[in-house]
C-alpha cells in the first residue's frame, strides 16, 4: 500500500499532498517537514530509498523518492510495494505529467493542483497503484478534459483508441506564470 | 529553473493581450487562486503567510456561505481552500459545502467536491454520512465518469458502516462492460475488504471470476486482494498457484497487448505482483514450489539487464526464490544476480542488494564471505542510507568471534548519525549483541556505557531492565559475578567524579541502583564517598524527579553499610516536603531506615539475595490492618472495574436517559477503559492509592518483567563452559587496533575472494568481521540462534528455583511485613504480574495459608488454580474424566446418587485438621448449583458432632441437614450438601467456612476454610425466542459494553467465537443473522442476562444488558476470559 504521496519543491514548499491513510492535519504538515528534512539534504547520487522516520509508521515504512530540476517526489509506502516498482511507477506519473502538461514545470503543478490531483487519481487508487501504462492514464485524463473543454456530458467510447495527447487550452494559464518566475 | 523562465517568456504576449479581455471565466477563475499564490509568493516570514490565508480563509468562508454562489464559483472557491489546506491551513468550515458541491454540482463540480471531500475527511468523520446518498446516486449513473469518480471516492475513504448500503452496487460493477468501471470496481471491493473483511465475505467467488477477467488491467487489479488474502491464509489459495504461475508464464512470453509493456517490458508490474503471490504460496511447501522452479527459471532469463524496471522483477525473482522451498540450481542462479546487485555501481542496485543479502545470509552465509570486500566497502559509503543497510547486514552475522569489530562499526555509525530513530533503533542491536557475544566484562561494561550515553532517552526501557538483571542475577560463577559488578562500580564511580551533569536520565538511574547495589564490593571506597557523589548529582538542576527517586533509593542502601548518618538525614530533610509524592515516600524510607539499623538489616538483607523470597502477592499481612479499618468505619474496598461501573452508571443516568446506544458514547467511555479487569484488580490488589498513581506513573521506570530473554538454552551451557576453559577466546577491547583482530584467523585463508596487496587494511577488516562465517556456515547465524555460544549465561537451575531469581533484585527483596514500606511499586507491581513470579507466589500461599483459593482481588495471580476451575468445568460434559488423582476417585463414589450423574468439578481439598480432612465440589444442577463438602477421617477413632457452616456474603446458601454430623466412623467418609443461589453477582465467589467437631479429649477443635466459585458454575443456558429477547432487551436498564477478540482465523468468526462462548460459559444462543447474534443465559430464572454481539471492525463488540446491575460487567470477565484461552 501506499501510504502517502508527496510533493514539494526545493524549499519544501507543498505541492502536492495526499495522504492514503488518515492523519491529523497538524501530523500530516510534521510529516511533510520530516520527508523534507530528510530528503533535501540527501545528495542526487545517493540512493532513492530512505528508511521511513519515526512519524509515518515505523521501520515498515520507507520513503521512495526522486528529484527532479526543483521538486521532489515523495512515495511513502509499506514493505507491500516493491521499491524499484514505485520509483518507476513515479517517472510514469512524471512522464505523464509531462505530456499532460507539455513540458511540465513546477508552475503547472502550483496553478493546476486539482487537475494533477485527478491525473494521480488515474495511477494511484485509495493507495493502490491502479494503472502503469502511461497511454490508459492519459486516455482516461483526456475523457475527462474532454467534458471540461465542451462542458456538455459526453459519453464514453472506447478509451483506448483516443489521440494521445490533447493539448490542455493553457496558453494562458502560462501567462500568468511570467509574473511569478520575477518574483 | 531556465526552462521555467523560458516557458514564461514565451507566454508573455498572451498574458498581456489576455488582460484586457474580461469575463474570460477560465482566466478569472484561475487568477483568483494565482493571486492567493501571488501574495504568498510576495511573503517573508510565516507569520504574514498566516495572516494572508487566515485573510483570504475568511472571504472564502463569506463567499460558500452566501445563497447567491453559483455552483460555478464554488468550484472554484474549492480550489482555492483545497490550496490553504495543503498548506496546513484548516478549513473546517468548507466540507460540508465540498459535500454539497458534490452533490448538487454538474460533472466538473461534482470532480472538486469529490477531490475536496477526500482530501479533507477521513473515514471516521462524521460528514461523511452525508456523502453516501450522493455516491449511491452517482453509482447508479449513466454518465461513466460519474460512476468512475464515484468508485475513486469509495475506495479513498467510506464510512464502514455504510458500506452495506452500496455494496451491491459497486458488486454490480464487476460485470460492467466498461473494463475501467470493472478494474476500480476490483479495487473499490478490495478497500472494503481491508476495512471491514467480514462485509465482503461472500463475495469471494467474485474475485476470482475477476482474476479470470479477459481484460489483463482487471485481473491485474484482482491481484491486489489475492496478495492480501493469500497472505493471511496461503493455505486456502493453494489451488490457485498453477493458474497464477500460468498468468506468469503468459506474462512473461509477452502474449499480453504491447500497451502493457513498459520499456520493452512485458507488465513488469504485474509480474512483481505476481511473483510476490508466488512466494508467499511455495514458502515451506514443497509441492507447490515445485510447479514454480520453471517459470521462476524462466523469469530470471528473460530479465535481461537493461532497465531500473528489469532489476525489480529479478530482485522479486531472487527474494521468491530464497523464500519457496530451496532448489540449488535455481538457488545458484539467484546468488549470482545477489552478486550482480550488489557490485552494481547502480547504488539503487547496491541497496537491493545489501537487502537480498540481509535476506538470505540465515540461509547461505557462504554468500555473504563471497561478498565481503563489497560489503567492507559499503560500510565506508557515503550514503548513509548504504551503511545503514550494511550494518543491518552485519548485525544478522555477528558472532562471538567478530563481536566486537561490528559494534564498534555500528558505535561508529551512531556517532555520526543524527537521526533519533535510527539511534534508537541501533542502540537495541547494540545492547543485543554486547549482552549475548560479550567476550570480557570490561568491554561489556563499556559498551553498554556507550549504548546508554549515546541512546540517551530515546533508549528503550527493556535495555536497562535486561542489563540490570544481568548484573544481579549473575552467571554461573561467583567469582565473575563479582569481577563484573566491581568493574561497573568502578566505571560509574569515574563516571559520576567527571561529569554527570550530561549523563542521560536512564543512565544515571541505571548507575545509581548499581552503586547502591554493588559499591560496598569495593572495599577501598568508602560509602561516604559515593554518597556525596550521590549528593552532588542530586543537586544538579537537570536530574529528573524519577531519577532522584533512584538516588535516594540507592542512599537508603549504602546508609546500611555504616555510613555516617549526616549526608542522608540532610537529604531526606529536605525531600521529604517534596512536592512529588514518590520522592517523598522516598525521603521517608531513607529517613527511617538509616535511623533503624535492625530493621534496615532485615529489610535490605546485603549479599545473601540467593534465596529465593516469597511475595504474599495477597497482601494478607494487611488483613489486621484493614479489619480494624472496616471496624472503624471504612468503606470497604471495591474493585476498580466495579467502581468504574458505579461511575458510569451514574452518568448513564444523567446523559442517556433512555439508555440509547450511540457508538460513539460506546467506544470513548465503556471500551477503553474496560479494556480489562483482570489488569486493573491486580494493580488494585497490591494495595491502596499510592500504588495505583505510581503505577501509572511508573511506565517509564524499569521494567523487569517482559524483558525479552536473550540468553541461550541451559543445555548448552555445560558444554560450552568446557570449551571456554580450555581455549578461552581472547577479544581485544574495541579501543585496540583492529589489525591485531585476524591474526592467526583461519577464515582469512579460506576466503575464496582474491583481494589486491594494496588493500591490507580492509583484508583485516574483512578477516575479523567475518570471521566464523566459514567455519559454521551450516550453523543458522541469524542473530537470534541459539546455539552460537555466548559469554553471558544463566545460572543452571532447575526452573522451579529459577522464578525467584527476579525477586532478588534486591529492590523488591524486603520480608513482606514491612515490605510495602520500602517497595519500589511500580516495580514490584510489573513484578507481580509477571507470570512466572505470580505462579510461584500463588503456590507459596496456597500452601502457606492452606486456602484452597485466593481471594477474589487477586485474579491474575492465580493463574494455576484458574486453569485448575477450567479444566473442572470442561469436566463439566464428561463429569469422570478428570479424576486423575487416587484422593477424588474414592471421594467420587461418595457423591450423593441424584447427583452423580450431573456434572461437578474437581474435588479440591479444603483444609486439614489433625483428624479430619476436609474436600469440596460443587455440582451443577439444572436450576441450582450444590456444594458438596467431603468429611474425610483420617483418625483411628470415630469423631463426634461434626459441624460445618458455609457463608458467602453474595450467595445464599441453605444446608439440606442443618443438623451437625453425629458421628463420623474411623477413616469413613461424610458428605453434606448446601444448595447455593446468587444474591448479587460477582467475578467470583469466595465461600468462607468454619468446620468444628470435637476430639478425643471432649474440648472442641475449630477449622477455617475457603472455597472459590465462578460466576460461571451458576449460568444456565436461558432459552428464548427472537421476539421475547427483543422485549425483554428492552425492559433491561443495566448494560456495559466492550469489544472482545475475534477468533479470526475461523471461517465463519461470529459464529466459532459464540460457539465458543456457548461451550464455555454454557450461553444459548438465541440467533445468528449476517454479522450479529443475539445470546441469552441466567443465573435464576429471575437474573437473566442478554448479549448482544456484533462483528465490527475485526473485534467483537458485545453489548450486555440485564436487570441485574453486576451481572454484565461479571459476565463480560468471564466472556473475555474464555476468549483468551481458546
Amino acid at each position: 500500500m501506499i501510504k502517502a504521496i508527496l510533493i514539494f519543491n526545493n524549499h519544501g514548499k507543498p505541492r502536492l499532498i495526499r495522504f492514503y491513510q488518515y492523519f491529523a492535519e497538524d501530523m500530516q504538515q510534521q510529516i511533510i517537514r520530516e520527508t523534507f528534512h530528510l530528503v533535501s539534504k540527501r545528495d542526487d547520487n545517493v540512493c532513492n530509498f530512505l528508511e521511513g522516520g519515526s512519524l509515518i509508521g515505523g521501520s515498515d515504512y520507507k520513503l521512495i523518492y526522486r528529484h527532479y530540476a526543483t521538486l521532489y517526489f515523495v512515495f511513502c509506502v509499506d514493505s507491500s510495494e516493491s521499491e524499484l516498482g514505485i520509483l518507476d511507477l513515479i517517472q510514469v506519473f512524471v512522464e505523464t505529467l509531462d505530456k499532460c502538461f507539455e513540458n511540465v514545470c513546477e508552475l503547472d503543478l502550483i496553478f493546476h493542483m486539482d487537475k494533477v490531483h485527478y491525473i494521480l487519481q488515474e495511477v494511484v487508487m485509495g493507495g493502490m497503484v491502479l494503472e502503469t501504462n502511461m497511454n490508459e492514464i492519459i486516455a482516461q485524463v483526456e475523457v475527462q478534459n474532454r467534458l471540461e473543454k465542451s462542458e456538455v456530458r459526453p459519453f464514453l467510447s472506447s478509451s483506448k483508441s483516443f489521440p494521445l495527447i490533447y493539448v490542455f487550452g493553457f496558453s494562458q494559464v502560462s501567462a500568468i506564470k511570467y509574473s511569478l518566475s520575477v518574483l | 529553473m531556465s526552462d521555467v523562465v523560458e516557458k514564461t517568456l514565451t507566454a508573455l504576449p498572451s498574458l498581456l493581450s489576455l488582460d484586457s479581455q474580461p469575463g474570460s471565466a477560465k482566466l478569472s477563475t484561475n487568477s483568483k487562486l494565482g493571486s492567493l499564490i501571488r501574495g504568498i509568493t510576495e511573503l517573508t516570514s510565516k507569520h504574514e503567510e498566516e495572516k494572508l490565508i487566515q485573510r483570504e480563509l475568511s472571504s472564502i468562508k463569506e463567499q460558500v456561505s452566501s445563497p447567491n454562489t453559483t455552483m460555478r464559483q464554488m468550484k472554484e472557491l474549492m480550489v482555492r481552500t483545497i490550496y490553504c489546506e495543503m498548506l496546513g491551513y484548516e478549513a473546517t468550515f468548507s466540507y460540508i459545502h465540498a459535500i454539497k458541491l458534490a452533490q448538487q454540482g454538474n460533472v466538473l463540480e461534482k470532480r472538486v467536491g469529490y477531490l475536496a471531500v477526500s482530501l479533507f475527511l477521513n473515514e471516521s468523520h462524521e460528514l461523511l454520512l452525508l456523502l453516501v446518498n450522493t455516491v449511491l446516486k452517482d453509482l447508479q449513473s449513466t454518465n461513466l465518469i460519474e460512476v468512475c469518480m464515484a468508485l475513486t471516492v469509495v475506495s479513498q475513504m467510506f464510512p464502514k458502516d455504510m458500506i452495506p448500503a452500496i455494496l451491491p452496487l459497486v458488486e454490480e460493477k464487476l460485470n460492467h462492460s466498461k473494463e475501467i468501471i470493472r478494474r476500480k470496481a476490483v479495487l473499490a471491493l478490495y478497500k472494503f475488504y481491508l476495512i471491514a473483511p467480514n462485509q465482503v465475505q461472500h463475495i469471494h467467488n467474485r474475485f476470482r471470476k475477476a482474476l479470470c477477467d479477459k481484460d489483463p488491467g482487471v485481473m491485474s487489479a484482482s491481484l491486489h486482494i489475492y496478495l492480501q488474502l493469500i497472505q493471511e491464509n496461503p493455505e486456502s489459495y493453494k489451488d490457485l498457484t498453477a493458474s497464477f504461475v500460468t498468468i506468469l508464464k503468459q506474462v512473461v512470453a509477452g502474449k499480453l497487448p504491447m500497451d502493457f509493456n513498459y520499456h520493452s517490458v512485458p507488465a513488469p508490474w504485474l509480474q512483481i505482483q505476481l511473483l510476490r503471490i508466488l512466494s508467499l504460496l511455495g514458502k515451506s511447501d514443497q509441492s507447490t514450489s515445485e510447479v514454480m522452479y520453471e517459470i521462476l527459471d524462466e523469469s530470471l532469463r528473460r530479465a535481461e539487464m537493461n532497465h531500473n524496471i528489469t532489476y525489480a522483477i529479478l530482485y522479486e525473482c531472487v527474494k521468491c526464490i530464497y523464500t519457496i522451498h530451496p532448489k540449488s540450481e535455481l538457488l545458484e542462479k539467484a546468488a549470482k544476480v545477489i552478486g550482480n546487485f550488489v557490485l552494481s555501481q547502480r547504488i539503487n542496485l547496491k541497496y537491493l542488494g545489501l537487502k537480498a543479502l540481509t535476506y538470505v545470509v540465515h540461509q547461505d552465509p557462504r554468500l555473504a564471505l563471497q561478498h565481503q570486500m563489497t560489503i567492507i566497502e559499503c560500510l565506508d559509503h557515503p550514503d548513509v542510507i548504504i551503511k545503514r543497510e550494511t550494518l543491518e547486514l552485519l548485525f544478522r552475522i555477528t558472532n562471538d568471534q567478530n563481536v566486537t569489530v561490528i559494534v564498534e562499526k555500528m558505535l561508529d555509525f551512531m556517532s555520526i548519525n543524527k537521526e533519533d530513530h535510527t539511534t534508537a533503533d541501533l542502540v537495541g542491536k547494540v545492547a543485543e549483541l554486547a549482552e549475548k557475544y560479550a567476550p570480557d566484562n570490561e568491554w561489556f561494561v563499556e559498551t553498554m556505557n556507550t549504548v546508554f550515553s549515546v541512546g540517551g532517552d530515546t533508549l528503550q526501557p527493556d535495555i536497562p531492565n535486561s542489563f540490570l538483571k544481568l548484573l544481579s542475577e549473575g552467571f554461573d560463577d561467583e567469582e565473575e559475578n563479582k569481577k563484573l559488578r566491581l568493574f561497573a562500580v568502578n566505571s560509574y564511580i569515574s563516571l559520576l567524579q567527571g561529569e554527570p551533569s550530561k549523563l542521560p536520565q536512564r543512565f544515571l538511574q541505571a548507575i545509581c541502583w548499581v552503586l547502591g547495589e554493588y559499591s560496598h564490593l569495593r572495599e577501598d571506597v568508602e560509602p561516604d564517598l559515593v554518597l556525596r557523589l550521590l549528593v552532588k548529582l542530586l543537586n544538579i538542576k537537570s536530574t529528573s524527579s524519577e531519577t532522584k527517586s533512584w538516588i535516594l533509593m540507592a542512599m537508603t542502601k549504602l546508609c546500611s553499610g555504616g555510613a555516617p548518618l549526616s549526608v542522608p538525614l540532610e537529604v531526606s530533610e529536605t525531600y521529604s516536603s517534596s512536592m512529588d509524592t514518590m520522592l517523598r515516600q522516598r525521603a521517608q524510607e531513607l529517613q527511617y531506615l538509616s535511623q533503624n539499623p535492625e530493621l534496615q538489616a532485615r529489610v535490605l538483607p546485603r549479599g545473601v539475595s540467593q534465596e529465593p523470597m516469597e511475595v504474599d502477592s495477597s497482601l494478607s499481612f494487611l488483613d489486621g490492618f484493614v479489619s480494624e479499618a472496616l471496624a472503624a468505619g471504612a468503606a470497604p474496598y471495591k474493585p476498580p472495574h466495579q467502581r468504574q461501573e458505579e461511575l458510569s452508571r451514574s452518568k448513564a443516568l444523567s446523559l442517556e436517559p433512555y439508555g440509547l446506544s450511540l457508538p460513539i458514547s460506546m467506544s470513548s467511555c465503556s471500551i477503553a477503559d474496560r479494556q480489562s479487569p483482570t489488569l486493573l484488580s491486580v494493580s488494585s490488589g497490591l494495595s491502596g492509592d499510592r500504588t495505583d498513581h505510581s503505577h501509572k506513573g511508573g511506565s517509564t521506570t524499569l521494567k523487569l518483567d517482559g524483558v525479552r530473554r536473550v540468553w541461550g538454552k541451559e543445555g548448552y551451557l555445560a558444554q560450552r563452559e568446557s570449551a571456554e576453559e580450555t581455549a578461552p577466546v581472547e577479544a581485544p577491547s574495541p579501543l585496540q587496533p583492529l589489525v591485531q583482530q585476524g591474526d592467526g584467523d583461519a577464515s582469512y585463508s579460506q576466503t575464496p575472494t582474491p583481494i589486491p596487496e594494496c588493500e591490507q587494511e580492509k583484508q583485516q577488516l574483512a578477516s575479523s568481521l567475518f570471521v566464523g562465517l566459514a567455519s559454521q556456515s551450516s550453523v543458522c547465524l541469524m542473530g537470534k540462534s541459539e546455539q552460537t555460544s555466548q559469554r553471558f549465561r544463566r545460572k543452571l537451575k532447575d526452573p522451579a528455583a529459577s522464578f525467584p531469581s527476579s525477586t532478588q533484585n534486591p529492590l523488591v527483596s524486603p520480608p513482606s511485613s514491612v515490605g510495602h514500606l520500602l517497595l519500589d511499586s511500580s516495580i514490584s507491581s510489573d513484578l507481580i504480574s509477571s507470570p512466572e513470579q505470580t505462579h510461584l507466589s500463588s503456590v507459596d500461599l496456597t500452601v502457606a495459608n492452606g486456602e484452597v483459593e485466593l481471594p477474589d482481588r487477586d485474579m491474575k495471580g492465580i493463574k494455576s488454580t484458574l486453569l485448575r476451575e477450567d479444566s473442572a468445568l470442561a469436566a463439566g460434559s464428561s463429569p469422570h474424566e478428570e479424576l486423575d488423582r487416587p484422593k477424588d476417585s474414592c471421594l467420587t463414589s461418595h457423591l450423593p446418587a441424584e447427583l452423580s450423574g450431573l456434572p461437578h468439578s474437581e474435588i479440591t481439598p479444603l483444609c486439614t485438621s489433625p483428624s479430619l480432612d476436609l474436600s469440596s465440589c460443587h455440582v451443577q444442577k439444572d436450576d441450582s448449583l450444590v456444594l458438596l463438602v467431603f468429611m474425610k477421617s483420617s483418625s483411628d477413632y470415630d469423631i463426634q458432632q461434626i459441624q460445618v457452616q458455609v457463608t458467602c456474603e453474595e450467595l445464599e446458601v441453605s444446608c439440606v441437614c442443618d443438623s451437625p454430623v453425629e458421628e463420623l466412623k474411623s477413616h469413613g467418609v461424610v458428605v453434606c450438601q448446601y444448595f447455593l443461589t446468587v444474591k448479587s453477582p460477582s467475578v467470583y465467589f469466595v465461600l468462607s467456612g468454619m468446620m468444628s467437631h470435637q476430639i478425643p479429649d471432649n474440648s472442641l477443635q475449630e477449622t477455617q476454610f475457603s472455597h472459590r466459585i465462578p460466576l460461571t458454575s451458576f449460568l444456565r443456558p436461558l432459552r428464548l425466542s427472537t421476539e421475547e429477547y427483543g422485549t425483554m432487551w428492552l425492559a433491561f436498564s443495566h448494560d456495559t459494553k466492550q469489544n472482545l477478540p475475534l477468533m479470526m482465523d475461523a471461517e465463519e468468526p461470529l459464529t466459532a467465537t459464540l460457539k465458543v462462548l456457548k461451550d464455555k460459559l454454557q450461553l444459548h444462543v438465541v440467533e445468528i443473522i449476517g454479522n450479529e447474534g443475539i445470546v441469552a443465559c441466567c443465573l435464576r430464572q429471575d437474573q437473566p442476562c442478554l448479549l448482544h454481539c456484533r462483528v465490527h471492525a475485526g473485534m467483537l463488540a458485545v453489548w450486555l444488558r440485564s436487570p441485574i446491575p453486576e451481572l454484565p460487567d461479571c459476565l463480560l470477565y468471564h466472556c473475555q476470559r474464555a476468549l483468551q484461552e481458546s
